[in-house]
């Protein structure tokens, strides 16, 4: 005999606008064995929690069933409460009357009769359950970060703050990221170098930090505390332990490869660093762009480096690292604005887009800082088209949140630098960060012109002999409801942000699920936006969706924090409710390895029969069901706690 | 008397039942209005159309028959507005109560009373031919469906012939529909009588079913993109261009003849080009002309520039310097090709018209496909 207490939540009005919740509950306590039935306006809370707390000493309760969300929400914190309440947490079973129910339908009778049948089923799998005891692992204590742009530099310094070991993974042979190729950012106009580049140098300088630069990750094996990831260092034909920085080498190389720092606008030698002010500061050859890997001669940068530090046959290398959490701040790419025709972008020179801009502004970059197109002349009028390919189905339907602002930085650089007209085309000015408004209304006293219209065409077609050798912007200025023509010298395109073009093969590697543009997913947009469904991988910055600097930053330090719940403990309690295998009826057909999403089940050779892993078991029952010999049950869905609760369910 | 505008949701709401319920997507960005061939020349703006019709605003009257449905604007709208849905559903709304402006009546007129645009006799519609042409019967590779235009316009007659001259000589059998056929409906209904479309429809898919035509080729890219888009039949419907296309690559039709150097540019019909996504066949007919250079315009493919033709302006008088038809001779005209080639009845007549209209007569001659290729076969 049971002693089985129903709780029954409103959820607000979410269950009780369709689910008769008060009627439900009445029911629940006609149940055999159901000793105390309740409902309340939302359980999770604190006089909810003390009321399923309250019932279980006064009426003795052996069993709790509530009735509620799904369990991917709440389940943990009614284990809680009931554990707190001295039961064992495995003694609760929870009833999905929200989404798989009252979220349905409109039918307040369909919902109501639904979830009667449903807590039927509840008691009867109720009655069968067993207490279980959760098993513990050793917890790795270090920490992957991959991605070195502002978010995971952030993520790695707060992290070794902690004194704990970090790894920061790049691919590129510098860290730093977009905003390193920045000159200013917004809306308080810092020099985007002389704060971001401190950063570079502490995470070079700190003990605790081992950088990884022009690296990638290859494999991951493990789970959470135990990760396990294979890194190819890339060969960068220089050995970086004899390098001293000198840079002679540069000086002699007559190798051209194009500058990826300055988007292109330029040529950079094959061996190289990508900027000044690069973290580290040694060089690595570019073999599309080498003479000798070319023609098989030259090998000048060799005689130059007084280390002997040219290594022409130096290969890819890897290692295995184990880390107890990973940190994915891997960022995001620029949409490719040439499929767009109608902005000419590849076809007349004078058409920019971003960061090309942001390059020109740099003191590093390929001008020096000064505004000067493509054929050398200084632009006397500037146009800024917003919302090219986001907001726009054709391309990314999502607003990429940042261009708003940085085009209004670009506006004022543009005048500080020029004193040219700038014109703004723009559907929605979009502003609603700290300062941001502020900023919006700083540009517009500026006497930037602000037409309210997307752009439709830029051409340097034009029957009007003023706007010779221009290049004319044409749109719907929507305010006034006329066509516009503005004759420009220079257009600058604010593209959508992307996700990475690789994303799905990191996703991939870390078991990640993306969104639908193939950002990486959250597992809870609110309320756990730096987790995923993998435990113990977080995501940080623009890897999960368009994001400025302000917001980047801030989950690089979220994430960093959310590693540490996990490698600050020593050991990490594992879900006990996990398929274990008989091997007196196990057949070895590997059914369960083939089905597994977790890669559990690992087939023992010598044995002739699976065995569970059950650190990365989840309980799912994928393999369980799977098993044509029946011989994998899983713990706290055993076959006869299925078929009871069916049982249950088809009374009605 | 109040300036002031009223919301008149009923209307609003009206609208999108009939059809045109997509203008709520619409964020007034003005990429249609700013992508629209009239903007340059006219104060038309579909854009205010939209935002008129999301409020039942007065003022819808006024615009509602501006579009010639090229589809320029739907193709670049960022929120996938079906513009010429609303524009349909608008112009139904109104045509519905008695709206219709006196240069379209006749033309709707004719095509409820006889079946074609044109005000042609019933019986005369095949007269063109001379009888030199077979009609069609079961069994036979193509349904050859003459659009009304070629059958009735003296301009468009040449090309009627040009193309059957060409059918004869390419092995092929093939058949020309009986005069009960009737036009293919695209222009009634983008003006919106709804009900008059339905009829016609209804008597050619049975003149489809009847005949057992089971390859419908067309010359007019209208009955091309209204047959595979709004009849739902099961024949197989191809374009003039696809299978001069193939006939010339099998080599089953030989143009040999040297052209000495013939610059020729292409204008894309809207109705090919956009609505139904055929660019390269006519490029690449023209590329197979001996002695033909092909001299491409500014706005060409995708970014098309529109005749004027479609959406009932082939019926519609407008000024001289708000003509569509009058910029693309000029832009033709700039490229130094002699030869202003293009593939659609509409089309035709509408820059046939700027030409003369433009005295450009003896710069510039329009030519259809056919009739280029037919001039380019021996003897």
């Amino acid at each position: 005999m049971s002693r089985i207490g129903v709780f029954v939540c409103h959820c607000g009005l979410n269950i009780a606008k369709t689910v008769r919740v008060s009627e439900l509950a009445e029911f629940a306590g006609t149940l055999p064995d159901v000793v105390v039935a309740a409902d309340y306006k939302f359980m999770c809370s604190t006089p909810g929690q003390e009321l399923i707390q309250n019932d279980i000493k006064k009426y003795n309760l052996d069993r709790v069933i509530v009735a509620a969300c799904s369990p991917l929400m709440h389940e943990k914190t009614f284990r809680k409460v009931i554990a707190n309440a001295g039961l064992n947490q495995y003694l609760l079973s929870i009833v999905n009357v929200r989404e798989q129910d009252a979220w349905v339908t409109d039918s307040e009778d369909e919902a109501t009769a639904k979830a009667k049948a449903l807590i039927n089923g509840a008691v009867y799998r109720a009655r069968l359950l067993q207490p279980l005891t959760a098993r513990f692992i050793d917890v790795n204590s270090d920490v992957m970060v991959v991605g070195g742009g502002i978010t995971g530099i952030q993520a790695a310094l707060e992290l070794a703050e902690t004194g704990k070991k970090v790894y920061l993974v790049e691919r590129n042979s510098t860290i730093g990221g977009h905003m390193a190729q920045f000159d200013k950012t917004f809306p308080t106009l810092d020099c985007s170098a002389c704060i971001l580049t401190p950063k570079m140098d502490a995470v070079l300088q700190n003990p605790r930090i081992e950088l990884m630069t022009y690296c990638e990750v290859e494999e991951v094996k493990g789970f959470v505390g135990n990760f396990d990831v294979k890194i190819r260092q890339k060969a960068r034909y220089v050995d970086h332990s004899k390098c001293n920085a000198c840079l002679a080498c540069t000086e002699k190389c007559p190798g051209r490869g194009t500058s990826e720092w300055d988007e292109g606008l330029v040529k950079r030698k094959a061996i190289y660093i990508p900027f000044p002010q690069a973290v580290p500061q040694k060089p690595v050859i570019d073999r599309n762009a080498c003479t000798y890997f070319k023609k098989g001669k030259c090998r000048l940068c060799e005689k130059a480096c007084g280390q002997s530090a040219i290594a022409f046959d130096q290969e890819d290398t890897f290692r295995e690292i184990k880390v107890g959490a990973v940190i994915v701040a891997t960022g995001y790419d620029l949409m490719d604005t040439k499929p767009l025709v109608q902005y000419g972008y590849g076809k007349y020179p004078g058409v920019y887009h971003a960061l090309e801009i942001e390059r020109l502004f740099n003191s590093a970059g390929p001008t020096g800082g000064k505004v000067v197109m493509r054929d050398g002349r200084e632009p006397q009028s500037i146009a800024i088209l917003h919302c090219i390919g986001s907001r726009d189905k054709n391309h990314c339907e999502y607003c990429s949140r940042v261009c708003c602002m940085y085009s209004l930085k670009f506006a004022h650089l543009l005048k500080e630098k020029t004193h040219g007209d700038v014109y703004q085309l723009y559907i929605d000015m979009r502003a609603p960060g700290k300062g941001y408004e502020e900023f919006y209304n700083r540009l517009v006293e500026e006497d930037v012109k602000f037409i309210r219209g997307k752009a439709a065409r830029v051409t340097d077609k034009t029957d009007n002999p003023d706007f010779a050798g221009k290049l004319v912007v044409e749109v719907d200025d929507t305010l006034t409801g006329r066509f516009a023509t503005i004759p420009v010298d220079m257009v600058v395109l604010s593209p959508a942000m992307k996700p990475r073009t690789d994303a799905k093969e990191m996703a991939r590697l870390f078991n990640l699920s993306t969104d639908k543009y193939g950002f990486f997913m959250e597992k809870h947009p609110k309320l756990a936006p730096l987790s995923t469904m993998t435990e113990g991988v977080f995501i940080a910055g623009a890897c999960q969706g368009p994001k400025d600097i302000p917001d980047s930053v801030a989950q690089g330090t979220g994430a960093a924090a959310e590693a540490l719940t996990i490698v600050v403990k020593d050991r990490l309690e594992l879900e006990a409710a996990t398929a274990i295998v008989n091997p007196a009826s196990c057949c070895g057909c590997q059914s369960c390895v083939r089905v597994c999403p977790y890669g559990a089940p690992v087939f023992n050779r010598e044995k002739n029969v699976s065995e569970i892993n059950e650190a990365l078991c989840k309980g799912c029952g994928l393999c369980a069901a799977s098993c044509p010999a029946s011989a994998i049950f899983t713990r706290h869905f055993t076959n006869d706690q299925v078929m009871a609760e069916m049982e249950g369910l088809m009374e009605f | 008397m109040s300036t002031a505008l009223t919301p008149y949701l009923e209307m609003s709401q009206a609208i999108a039942e009939a059809g045109g319920e997509a203008f709520r997507k619409c964020y007034q960005c003005g990429t249609c209005t700013g992508t629209c061939p009239w903007s340059p020349v006219t104060e038309f703006s579909i854009r205010k159309l939209i935002r008129l019709s999301q409020f039942g605003y007065d003022g819808i009257e006024d615009l509602m028959w501006g579009c010639t449905t090229c589809k320029f604007c739907v193709d670049r709208c960022p929120r996938g507005v079906e513009i010429i849905d609303l524009v349909k559903s608008i112009r139904n709304m109104y045509a519905g109560g008695g709206l219709l402006p006196t240069s379209l009546r006749s033309f709707v007129g004719s095509l409820a009373s006889r079946g074609n645009p044109w005000s042609g006799d019933v019986e005369k519609r095949n007269d063109w031919g001379k009888g030199k042409y077979p009609l069609f019967a079961e069994g036979m590779d193509y349904l050859y469906w003459t659009c009304c235009t070629v059958c009735y316009d003296p301009r468009n007659v040449l090309v009627a012939k040009a193309s059957a001259e060409i059918l004869n000589r390419s092995g092929l059998s093939w058949g020309l529909p009986g005069t009960d056929a009737q036009c293919c409906g695209e222009s009634v209904k983008k003006v919106g009588d709804f009900d008059l479309f339905e009829r016609i429809k209804g008597n050619n898919l049975g003149l489809f079913k009847a005949g057992g035509a089971r390859k419908i080729l067309t010359i007019s890219p209208h009955c091309l993109a209204t047959f595979k888009q709004e009849y739902g039949g099961d024949a197989e419907v191809v374009h003039f261009s696809e299978l001069l296309d193939d006939l010339i690559r099998s080599g089953k039709i030989q143009p040999k003849k040297d052209r000495g150097g013939l610059k020729v540019t292409y204008h894309d019909p809207c109705y090919l080009g956009r609505h139904s996504g055929i660019y390269d066949a006519p490029r690449d007919i023209l590329k197979a002309l001996p002695g033909v250079e092909l001299v491409e315009m500014d706005r060409i493919r995708e970014q098309s520039m529109c005749c004027g033709g479609g959406g009932g302006g082939l019926w519609m008088e407008r000024a001289k310097g708000e003509r569509l038809s009058d910029l693309r001779v000029e832009e033709a005209l700039a490229t130094g090709a002699t030869v202003l080639a293009t593939s659609c009845p509409y089309c035709i007549a509408m820059l046939e018209d700027s030409v003369r209209t433009l005295n450009a007569d003896d710069r510039i001659q329009v030519k259809d496909l056919t009739e280029l290729v037919y001039e380019s076969l021996e003897g």
